[in-house]
């Protein structure tokens, strides 16, 4: 399996082909806690780099998930629409949020690997 | 705002030890939360029983003849006829009729015990002090701590150190020992539940509490339980669904003013109160269901057939209910129950409903 890439933003991405998978990290979902609803972007839609797409909100708060890179929304995670704890119990798994196509492999190799994300992550404790 | 700014309870050590999150909240380092989580621990508290650390609420004593009649000038609530041994609800007052603090009021015999909200006692103790005549005093006790033991377990598990609290009823106010500690318990709480709050010497906090958690069923939690019980519960919290603006009459707070209290209008801000409860008030606190999973939070604008009718104060998920709940203030024309409304969450407008509170019904020890 691809190796997962990361934003500051705390998405994670993996790149099959020129279709990516993304949602959000093991350290995002902690902050959250208990998530309770998520709100997914309609397949079919163009997204640009850093635009707010999907809504995750938790017991306490509400966060906007941004897509790490351009591309056009070809699959969401309705696994998650009936059981959104899947987010907390299996964050870079299951838990996964929506599918982007037409991904430029570039962009994605541009985001922090796992020790650039994890130093990252140390710095903001 | 830095850690090293915020203030810490005496629990502040045994909240690191116990794993908790610490956030700041008015001005102190708390627990948001446990490893168990929100989720956890709300359920839990309605299960069984939850311990809250709660000593950044003010605690302070009003000592003297007249302290009682002193009070009453800056709230609506009959403290006159509050009994030896009994605890009441209520609010103070700002000049204009709007609402400077929620708190609690305690007849302790020869003085009247008091709660505060951590985030409006610096108003509260100067507006009390302001009232006074000479011989009656208030006397802050920062030195203290309190914990509230909440949930159908919290009695029965208490009264095995203090089997004396067993017998109390809601808002019942006595003096018990704990571990060895003399405590002030009152059966009361906020979160909808039965259960007491327990003000405690602040060095001897940590072994009280210590005891508490040791007994079967109570676990400890955070301040995201303590705001999802309590919004379950319909109970307000100050600078979310109370504030200097809105009245007890808007905030279907008429219950906490006492009926001579309402002949008399002799408190300060009065003559508004007066005016909302002859006329009706233009805006009422009431309860909001939204349909659907997703959460509408505060300050969401809510809308009848297009056209703002209010703002969510306070809103999230239930986790007893297992449902987004949310209240609100809305103009008096869309506040009756099953009104259908308009939430404007991101943009989109979510249905919604004014709903009766509270959500979670109240299981009191009456």
């Amino acid at each position: 399996m691809a190796e997962l890439r990361f934003t500051k933003d705390h998405e994670w991405i993996r790149l099959e082909g020129d279709v990516a998978t993304i949602g959000i990290t093991d350290h995002a979902q902690n902050a959250l806690g208990d998530v309770v609803f998520v709100d997914l972007p309609e397949a079919g839609r163009e997204v640009a780099e850093g635009e707010a797409c999907a809504v995750v909100e938790s017991v306490k708060a509400a966060s906007d998930v941004y897509a790490p890179v351009a591309g056009k929304v070809v699959e969401t995670n309705a696994a998650l629409v009936e059981n959104p704890a899947l987010i907390n119990s299996a964050p870079t798994g299951e838990g996964w949020f929506f599918k982007i196509g037409g991904v430029d492999a570039a962009a994605v190799a541009a985001l922090m690997d796992e020790a650039a994300y994890a130093a990252f992550v140390d710095e903001l404790a | 705002m830095a850690d090293t700014e915020l203030l810490e309870t005496p629990l502040a050590s045994l909240h690191r030890e116990l794993g908790g999150r610490m956030v700041p909240f008015a001005g102190y380092a708390m627990p948001v939360q446990y490893p168990a989580g929100i989720m956890a621990e709300h359920l839990h508290t309605r299960a069984a029983a939850g311990l809250f650390d709660v000593s950044h609420m003010g605690q302070a004593e009003l000592i003297g003849e007249g302290a009682a009649a002193a009070l009453e000038q800056l709230t609506p609530a009959d403290v006159q006829i509050l009994k030896p041994g009994r605890q009441r609800y209520g609010v103070l007052m700002t000049e204009t009729g709007g609402i400077l603090d929620d708190f609690m009021v305690a007849n302790r015999g020869d003085r009247l015990f008091l709660v505060l909200n951590a985030s409006r006692k610096h108003l509260d103790i100067p507006a009390i002090e302001a009232v006074l005549p000479a011989g009656v005093k208030l006397r802050p006790l920062p030195d203290r701590a309190l914990i509230a033991l909440q949930g159908p377990g919290a009695v029965p598990a208490l009264a095995t150190l203090a089997p004396g609290v067993a017998s109390m009823k809601f808002m019942d106010f006595a003096e018990h020992e704990i571990a060895g500690v003399a405590c002030l318990v009152s059966r009361s709480g906020y979160t909808g539940e039965d259960g007491v709050e327990i003000s405690i010497p602040a060095e001897q906090a940590e072994a009280v509490a210590k005891a508490l958690l040791a007994l079967p069923g109570v676990m400890p939690a955070g301040l995201g339980a303590r705001d999802s019980l309590r919004l379950e519960a319909g109970l307000c919290l100050y600078g979310n669904d109370l504030d200097e603006t809105t009245s007890p009459v808007e905030a279907n707070l008429v219950w906490t003013m006492g009926k001579r209290r309402r002949t008399a209008w002799d408190f300060r801000g009065a003559e508004r109160c007066r005016e909302e409860l002859d006329n009706g008030p233009k805006r009422l606190r009431v309860g909001i269901q939204p349909e659907g999973r997703q959460p509408a939070r505060g300050h969401t604008p809510v809308q009848v057939a297009g056209e703002v009718v209010g703002e969510i104060t306070s809103g999230g998920f239930g986790p007893s209910v297992n449902a987004p709940i949310a209240m609100g203030y809305v103009a008096r024309g869309a506040a009756a129950d099953g009104t259908a409304l308009e939430l404007l969450v991101r943009g989109k407008a979510l249905p919604g409903r004014v709903a009766p509170l509270p959500f979670a019904p109240h299981r009191y020890a009456r």
